[in-house]
């Protein structure tokens, strides 16, 4: 059975603001296999970066954080202290930010950055702290890597700089790493090379990866499975091939209605949109949190919370009333009416 | 029948940069000999790596800064001798964020009017009617027009920003990026709204896009940049159903189309965008290219015809695309 490195339960992040209380994470559930990939995808203002903090315990110090299990490995991370937890960020588990110059320090050479985890977390001497930052540079494809130990972030361009920041996530060998959109400011041939580095490292040692993005192209090329996120909940979650050949949430269908496929999406055609905003996440909210901006919410969408229910697949699941044969059934209704 | 809206004939921008301290100046060539084409009604997309010189492109083209050589006419006339005021009339610019291009201290109304108070718009009396048919043209409700961007989502603030561009009726909108800082599923919309407003107001654009599948969905002709020439250019199906230049082809092979029974493609690129302050000499696309041949790193290629417009790749050159065929002719 394949062994589960994060398993979340019931993980929701409250912010009190001047208006009353933010729920901006609610009752999130789901688990990373090791050397597995999991894509949280979703529009900004979804919760999906505030899950990966939460996780990490990186939350604002004013946002609460209550979970009904959150373990990383076996270990239950709710209850450890600021020091217990710092023994973990960085060692255990390590995050790689979407932006490399602002998550690097730029006061002290790449060498320094490398270096400063395995000496923090492991009995490890500079020459062998030393000896690991070359290997893993050169492991990420960065040539002449005993040099550039002594380069400051400036030196380097956008990149390398976020080769670097995957060589710095993987020093303690960690089991879980999580990418906040890894590549959104790269080019698009670096953003290839990139995530194929990521997805070979992962491979070679068994990490687990949690891919934080709302590139959908990125998302179907390297996860094995995908959370839906949408205002705070996670309105779908499968494998890559259950969310994109049948995806079963009208929010997903719509996303993936309004980005132009190649070979499919008609040259110069209306591409599909979902009119209407994210609601308000200040206060409790009734019933389906898409109902208003959905072509098929009736009345009973929100009468009361949506529970999750499962698809015809195994590991496909979704927060829906309808099931994909009815919501099918309902666009042809609707394209006819037309 | 051919109709011009503005023309670039080997244009080029040289910035100088510094050294460093007590060291010489060095000669930046951003865009380097261009000729460029745009006839009325096309959406001409420029592509290429950050860095290629497409917004420095762009920018001469809106006459904001003049070229180093060469000349742009715009509509017959040439930009350089051309007001400002007066080539706004005929230009105008939408930006990639929305979140910094509206000042946020101005109404929407304001922000809006404002082409129309900086070129002197004789009647002022009838600004609130025109910006009200504007904004309903683009989808922004009237009642914005004393709100403030702050106010407005991201997917709304670029719609002002197209409001602007537009209220003064230009023959030509620079669109720079004008997506790519919005979620997927306002995107759509914008570009919906792009393609309706080229047909109802016989627009022309140019567009500045990394995200490939938005240019292959909107242009009709592509542009690919590379260290500040334009080593490819034709129409928007023969470039993505035949590149010719293998950067094209690595180009379009590093885009990530949703499909999940695929991987992350390998495009053998190498690593490095080259620095543009150092052009490789010859091609400047031989150190990272697949094909480069012996005589790639000491002959600069040609501009070659191909269907629907040219390449610059000795592969389709006749002289020399097949390998030692001048292996030894002159440098």
């Amino acid at each position: 059975m394949p062994e589960r490195i994060l398993d979340v339960e019931n993980l929701s992040v409250d912010i009190p603001v001047p208006s009353g209380m933010l729920h901006p994470v609610q009752d999130i559930s789901f688990h990373v296999e090791r050397g597995e990939t999991l894509a949280i995808v979703g529009e900004s203002g979804c919760g999906k970066s505030l899950t990966s903090l939460a996780i990490m315990d990186l939350l604002p110090s004013r946002a609460r954080r209550t979970a009904a299990k959150l373990e990383l490995d076996g270990r239950d991370l709710s209850g450890l202290s600021e020091r217990a937890m710092a023994d973990i960020r960085g060692n255990r588990m390590s995050m790689i930010f979407q932006e490399p110059m602002t998550s690097l320090n730029p006061a002290y050479t790449i060498g320094d950055q490398l270096t400063e985890a395995l000496l923090r977390h492991r009995d490890a001497s500079r020459a062998e702290a030393r000896q690991r930052a070359v290997w893993l540079l050169e492991k990420v494809g960065i040539t002449g890597a005993a040099g550039r130990l002594r380069q400051y972030p400036h030196q380097l361009s956008g990149g390398l700089r976020q080769r670097v920041m995957i060589a710095m996530a993987l020093m303690c060998g960690p089991d879980l790493i999580i990418a906040d959109e890894p590549t959104t400011a790269l080019d698009v041939t670096i953003q290839a090379q990139i995530l194929h580095l990521l997805a070979d490292l992962q491979r070679e040692f068994q990490t687990g990866l949690i891919l934080i993005t709302h590139d959908l192209g990125v998302v179907s090329r390297v996860a094995d499975r995908i959370a839906v996120m949408y205002a705070a909940q996670i309105v779908e979650e499968g494998t890559a091939e259950q969310i994109f050949e049948a995806p079963a949430h009208p929010y997903t269908q719509g996303l993936l209605a309004c980005i132009p496929i190649p070979g499919k999406t008609r040259r110069g055609a209306h591409l599909g949109s979902i009119p209407g905003i994210v609601p308000s996440l200040v206060g409790r909210f009734q019933g389906c949190h898409f109902a208003d901006r959905c072509p098929h919410a009736m009345a009973r969408c929100r009468a009361d919370d949506i529970a999750m229910r499962a698809g015809a697949e195994a590991g496909h699941r979704y927060r829906c009333v309808l099931t994909p044969e009815e919501t099918a059934a309902n666009m042809k209704r609707m394209e006819a009416a037309e | 029948m051919t109709d011009t809206i503005i023309e670039a004939r080997d244009v080029t921008r040289t910035f100088m940069i510094s050294g460093g301290f007590l060291r010489a100046k060095r000669a930046l060539h951003a865009v380097n000999g261009i000729d460029l084409t745009i006839e009325r009604g096309e959406v001409m997309a420029l592509v290429g790596e950050s860095g290629c010189g497409k917004t420095t492109l762009a920018r001469m083209m809106m006459g904001l800064m003049p070229p180093s050589r060469g000349t742009i006419e715009l509509e017959g006339r040439p930009i350089t001798g051309t007001g400002r005021v007066e080539v706004a009339r005929t230009v105008q610019p939408i930006f990639q964020d929305p979140y910094s291009s509206l000042n946020p201290r101005k109404t929407i109304g304001s922000i809006i009017t404002l082409p129309l108070r900086v070129q002197g718009d004789p009647e002022p009396d009838t600004w609130r009617r025109r910006a009200e048919e504007i904004m309903e043209l683009v989808g922004l409700p009237r009642r914005f027009f004393n709100s403030y961007p702050n106010q407005l989502s991201g997917g709304q603030r670029q719609r002002v920003a197209i409001a602007r561009a537009l209220i003064n009726r230009p023959r030509m909108v620079i669109c720079d990026e004008p997506t790519s800082a919005l979620d997927v599923s306002v995107q759509s919309q914008i570009l919906n709204l792009l393609q309706d407003l080229r047909r109802e107001l016989g627009l022309t654009y140019l567009l500045i896009s990394h995200n490939l599948a938005v240019v292959e969905h909107i242009a009709t002709r592509v542009a690919v940049m590379y260290l500040g020439r334009i080593v490819e250019q034709t129409d928007v199906a023969s470039l993505f159903e035949r590149p010719r230049h293998p950067y094209t082809e690595a180009l379009l092979g590093s885009v990530l189309t949703p499909d999940p029974r695929k991987g992350v493609p390998d495009t053998h690129l190498g690593a490095a965008y080259p620095n543009p302050l150092e052009i490789p000499s010859g091609c400047r696309f031989h150190p990272r290219c697949p094909k480069a041949m012996s005589h790639c790193p000491r002959i600069e290629p040609r501009v070659t015809p191909i269907p629907g417009g040219h390449v610059e790749c000795h592969l389709y050159d006749d002289a020399y695309s097949k390998e030692g065929a001048l292996a030894d002719a002159e440098p």
